[in-house]
């Protein structure tokens, strides 16, 4: 029996076929059933070694016509740094007015990637 | 401290109608209740029926207050400038049994003193009301049963009881009644007031309240009604309150148009203990579209929008009990007053005061008693050049908030600043209909606090859905994780 | 009484109105009106703020608000009429708009119209859910609303009612903001909503999922303070028995849309019983002649590129049709139906002649793996097939056909799976 052996179950989200992914993990090489295409067996990849996720949330926003300011991270970021950024996310405050794409906070728990507005807010 | 005339316990039907009443004299007067608006528990969540008396208990105290009741409506509704339906009723007889009973429910009619209604053949029933059952084999037109929106009758009364100087304190539990000298001493955790006479119009409740002063002779138990109410497309297609063939145990279960235009279907009868057991059931709820299917076979669940449960007072033991005590000067308790009491409120409300009277209350008259109450203006219901008068005077009429019912602004900020006004969503919901319709608030839901906040100079998470402790909100986002 | 003429009034401004004014402008249109009840552009999009849109018709993953921005900046830079905090009241079958603002009543008389009302979230009532009924209890999508645009939380330990993908991307939103999602449960034996979403929102974050559950009481007299709710058996009936109870603050519902007609209704238009939403044809017209629907209001669409697509199209229509150059269907033309395993198909009707691929959109019934599509004829020939891996409820299935003779013809779409024959 070899001893890095793992296999993982996964629901590709790919594309809307949704498959059933089994991904074997021998020594760190992948395995794969027959018929799994391979942005599936992109993803299951991923998924595995390291999955990663955009986050979207908001920041409050003084003096603008809205109160709160949709963001996100301008890439995916580790799916295990999500509670840490949510936190820093938090006391972030910023003021209108803001135009779309402008960063809110240039490195959101220690990633390295950008929080960016993802809506312009005009002053009031 | 205040020391008033007359202090009313509960603002039901019962309690707005007697202070109503009593606002026509020149004395002081306040109601109390434990909620956190008007309109009571079983006085808003029942049947919307303003009943003739046919099926009462002939020769009973009941009897004699509905039948007497009916009759002042029309004058009524049109002074309070609230909508009110003679629509009538026809009595469906489906079983060789049901038919059967049909000359028995007229002679009880009789004994009533109701003496206009018409026996029908099941031709006849069908060509007044095509979407009963083919199956029917005879009926009863009952021709002034009639329907009313009960919570804008209980806020009406109370506005024009306001007006004419009545006050309300609201969220107002009373946690114990005493008699000294020739006054009682209403207390609750808010305070306490004195006053000489004492309503007691608790309904469900009226067993705690005689209780503190001693008299423990009867309790009052809940008989739980649940209702679906359908949308106003749906194909029902009756006009007029269809009604079954009421067996020992219950009147059974009624299909009747609102005075909206839904249709309501209801209601299941379940005797209980708990007071606050105002829960709709799986059971109820299906139970409700077997029973009334049978008389309407178009009536569907999937028609529902929404559903509600009202606990009716069930005095032991049984009957109105409007009485008075020897050794307890100026009380007067009001009990037993079970579903019948939406229609026999106002005959009640006069009868109580000539018993106030007789303990020697002042029967003054005031001269310049305003009988009269305008409705909010309803902009859903004006036509286009009304329409226009009403956004020209005032901009925020212009501003539908609750599309489903075309509810504007400017009507729910009216609803917030009348006395006594809306103080949370229901109150709202109850005086102008804002989230009473298909989509429930799905739309509104979110608007409405803004305004009752900013009417009211509250945070939104101060904005409740019936008072303290049925906040909406809670709390901001970001404050979990900082 | 003074009218308002114009070529086209689109009423909404969410996805699929945007693009049906920008698309009505683009094609010839010069008097576009834009009737938006809200007092900003964009309709929903504005509080989904989460990832996914965009991704067919932009070539982007963008959020709900940036997909708005990009089509709202277009509608600015074109000489469209804006008509914000404007409620449209009636509809008429000859095109006149009533619509309440705070200037007083609105006439608007247009040569086409456009509805982009989108849809409603069905309700506790709809559903006829037992139980008390405190505060705390509200839809995914409300819910959605005061937390993303106005920043307040429902509550802290939450319940979600149903499977639908607004209802699972706030079970996610909740969770990150801190606060404690007890269960997602599901009447059905699958979810209501997309695959991405319940890994990205529920697998994610460990959230439960119950399906083939339902609710059986809600206690709380104030506020929400639990919710029971019990496995189905066989017959379909809660199996007391195992019923579970849990203790939550806030009870979600995420229950089915259903397409916003009153209006259609008021202007006489003919509705597809299962869709909701009116019979329309390739170019989203509907029985009415001048009258088209796009998006949600047609039927409930999974994603809302699909949405902007069909508004282009509705927009491009009611433009042509303004200028005379587009035919209403007849009564006499094809009808397409949905057949055995599909739940909803649009178009409905096809008007002729054929002039080049159809496109249609279809909703499977249940989860089917290996499942053959075919379009049947009324001499049941199939005259067009395609094969899927699996295709499920919630997720729509386009497809093209070419070559379909319009002409009196009664389509069938089926959907049979290889397994079970």
């Amino acid at each position: 029996m070899d001893k890095n052996k793992n296999t993982y179950k996964l629901l590709c989200i790919v594309c809307p076929e949704g498959c059933e992914i089994e991904a074997t993990e021998i020594d760190g090489e992948f395995a794969f059933e027959k018929g799994i295409c391979k942005r599936g067996q992109d993803y299951a990849r991923q998924e595995i070694i390291n999955p990663c996720r955009f986050l979207t949330t908001t920041v409050r926003i003084k003096g603008g016509v809205q109160t709160m300011l949709p963001v996100r991270t301008s890439e995916a970021i580790s799916k295990d740094k999500l509670a840490e950024a949510m936190q820093q996310i938090a006391s972030i405050e910023t003021t209108a007015p803001i135009k779309l794409g402008e960063v809110i906070c240039s490195n959101v728990a220690n990633t390295g990637i950008p929080l960016v507005a993802s809506k312009t807010v005009a002053a009031i | 401290m205040q020391i008033y005339d007359v202090a009313i316990i509960g603002a039901g039907a019962v309690g707005t109608a007697i202070a109503r009443e009593l606002s026509k004299l020149s004395i002081k007067v306040v109601v109390v209740d434990r909620l956190n608006d008007v309109g009571g528990d079983a006085s808003k969540s029942n049947s919307a029926i303003i009943h003739t008396g046919f099926d009462a208990p002939p020769d009973s105290l009941e009897s004699r207050m509905v039948v007497n009741a009916n009759p002042l409506y029309d004058k009524l509704c049109c002074d309070l400038d609230i909508p009110f339906k003679r629509t009538g009723a026809v009595l469906v007889a489906v079983t060789e049994t049901e038919e059967a009973e049909l000359p028995s429910i007229m002679a009880k009619a009789h004994a009533n003193h109701v003496d206009d209604l018409e026996m029908l053949s099941a031709k006849e029933v069908l060509e007044l009301e095509p979407a009963v059952t083919p199956d029917v084999r005879g009926g009863l037109l009952v021709p002034r049963e009639s329907i009313i929106d009960p919570f804008l009758f209980v806020v009406a009364l109370a506005e024009n009881a306001t007006a004419n100087g009545t006050e309300f304190l609201t969220g107002w539990e009373v946690s114990n009644l005493t008699f000294n000298e020739n006054e009682y001493t209403v207390e609750s955790p808010k305070g306490e007031i004195t006053a000489k006479f004492v309503v007691n119009a608790a309904g469900l409740f009226a067993d705690k309240i005689s209780s503190f002063l001693g008299i423990d002779d009867f309790k009052v138990h809940p008989r739980r009604g649940q209702f679906h109410i359908l949308d106003k497309a749906a194909p029902i297609g009756t006009k007029r309150i269809i009604l079954p063939v009421p067996t020992k145990v219950s009147k059974g279960k009624i299909c009747t148009p609102t005075i909206h235009g839904n249709w309501l279907i209801g209601p299941t009868a379940e005797e209980l203990d708990d007071k606050t057991a105002t829960q709709s059931t799986p059971e109820g709820l299906s139970d409700i579209v077997a029973g009334v299917v049978k008389l309407v076979p178009g009536v569907d669940a999937r028609y529902a929008i929404t559903q509600y449960a009202g606990l009716r007072p069930v005095r032991t033991p049984g009957g109105y009990h409007l009485r008075t005590f020897e050794n307890l000067p100026g009380f007067l308790e009001l009990s037993g007053i079970r579903s019948t009491g939406l229609t026999s409120s106002l005959a009640v409300a006069r009868y109580g005061c000539e018993k106030l009277f007789k303990m020697g209350l002042s029967n003054k008259y005031k001269k310049h008693f305003v009988s009269k109450r305008q409705a909010i203006p309803c902009f859903r219901e004006a036509d286009e050049k009304a329409r226009n008068k009403l956004i020209k005077q005032n901009p925020l009429y212009g501003k539908v908030i609750c599309r489903c019912e075309t509810v504007t602004e400017a009507e729910i900020v009216e609803a917030i600043r009348r006395k006594p006004g809306a103080t949370d969503l229901d109150g709202i919901k109850r005086r102008v209909r804002a989230g009473l319709g298909r989509c429930q608030g799905g739309f509104c839901g979110m608007r409405t606090p803004q305004i009752l906040a900013r009417e009211l100079d509250i945070s939104i998470e101060e904005v409740t859905k019936k008072g303290t402790g049925s906040e909406i909100l809670d709390g901001t986002t970001k404050s979990l994780r900082a | 009484m003074k009218k308002t003429n114009c070529d086209v009034a689109v009423i909404g401004a969410g996805p699929a109105g945007l693009a049906a004014a920008i698309s009505a402008y683009e094609n010839g249109a010069r008097d576009v009106i834009l009737i938006e009840r809200d007092k900003y552009l964009g309709g929903i999009l504005q509080q989904c703020i989460h990832n996914g849109f965009g991704i067919h018709v932009l070539g982007e993953d963008k959020t709900g608000p940036e997909y708005a921005e990009h089509f709202i900046q277009q509608v600015e830079k074109l000489p469209i009429n804006c008509l914000t905090e404007t409620m449209v009241l009636d509809l008429s079958e000859n095109l006149t708009i009533q619509a309440s603002s705070k200037q007083g009543i609105l006439h608007i008389q247009p040569k086409a119209v456009v509805l982009a009302m989108g849809c409603r979230e069905r309700t506790r009532g709809a559903i006829a859910l037992p139980g008390k009924r405190p505060a705390g209890i509200m839809t995914a999508g409300t819910a959605q609303r005061f937390i993303n645009c106005e920043g307040y939380l429902p509550g802290k330990k939450i319940l979600i009612l149903g499977s639908g993908d607004i209802g699972m991307i706030m079970a996610r939103r909740l969770h990150l903001e801190g606060a404690q999602v007890q269960a997602v449960v599901e009447i059905m034996d699958c979810i209501g909503g997309l695959s991405r979403n319940l890994v990205q929102c529920l697998q994610d974050f460990d959230i439960p999922l119950y399906l083939r559950h339902i609710i059986t009481d809600i206690r709380g007299d104030k506020r929400v303070e639990g919710v029971d709710f019990a496995p189905l058996g066989d017959e379909g009936q809660p199996q007391l028995d195992k019923k579970i109870s849990l203790d939550c603050d806030t009870l979600l519902l995420s229950v089915g849309l259903i397409p916003e007609n009153e209006l259609s209704k008021k202007a006489g238009i003919q509705l597809d019983k299962i869709t909701g939403g009116p019979i329309v044809d390739k170019n989203f017209h509907t029985s009415v002649p001048g009258i088209f629907a796009a998006g949600n209001v047609a039927q409930v669409f999974d994603l809302v590129d699909h949405v902007s697509i069909c508004g282009m199209q509705a927009g491009k229509s009611a433009a042509e049709y303004a200028r005379g150059e587009l035919e209403h269907f007849s009564e006499s033309l094809s009808k397409v139906k949905a057949g055995p395993g599909v739940g909803t198909v649009l178009p409905q009707v096809l008007s002729g002649p054929a002039d080049g691929p159809l496109k249609f959109y279809l909703r499977a019934r249940q989860v089917t793996r290996k499942a053959l599509l075919q379009l049947r004829n009324s001499q049941n020939e199939v005259v067009f097939k395609k094969k899927f891996r699996t295709v499920r409820p919630a997720e729509m299935i386009s497809v093209t056909a070419d070559n379909l003779d319009c002409s009196a013809n009664e389509y069938t779409f089926e959907l049979i799976g290889e397994d079970n024959g």
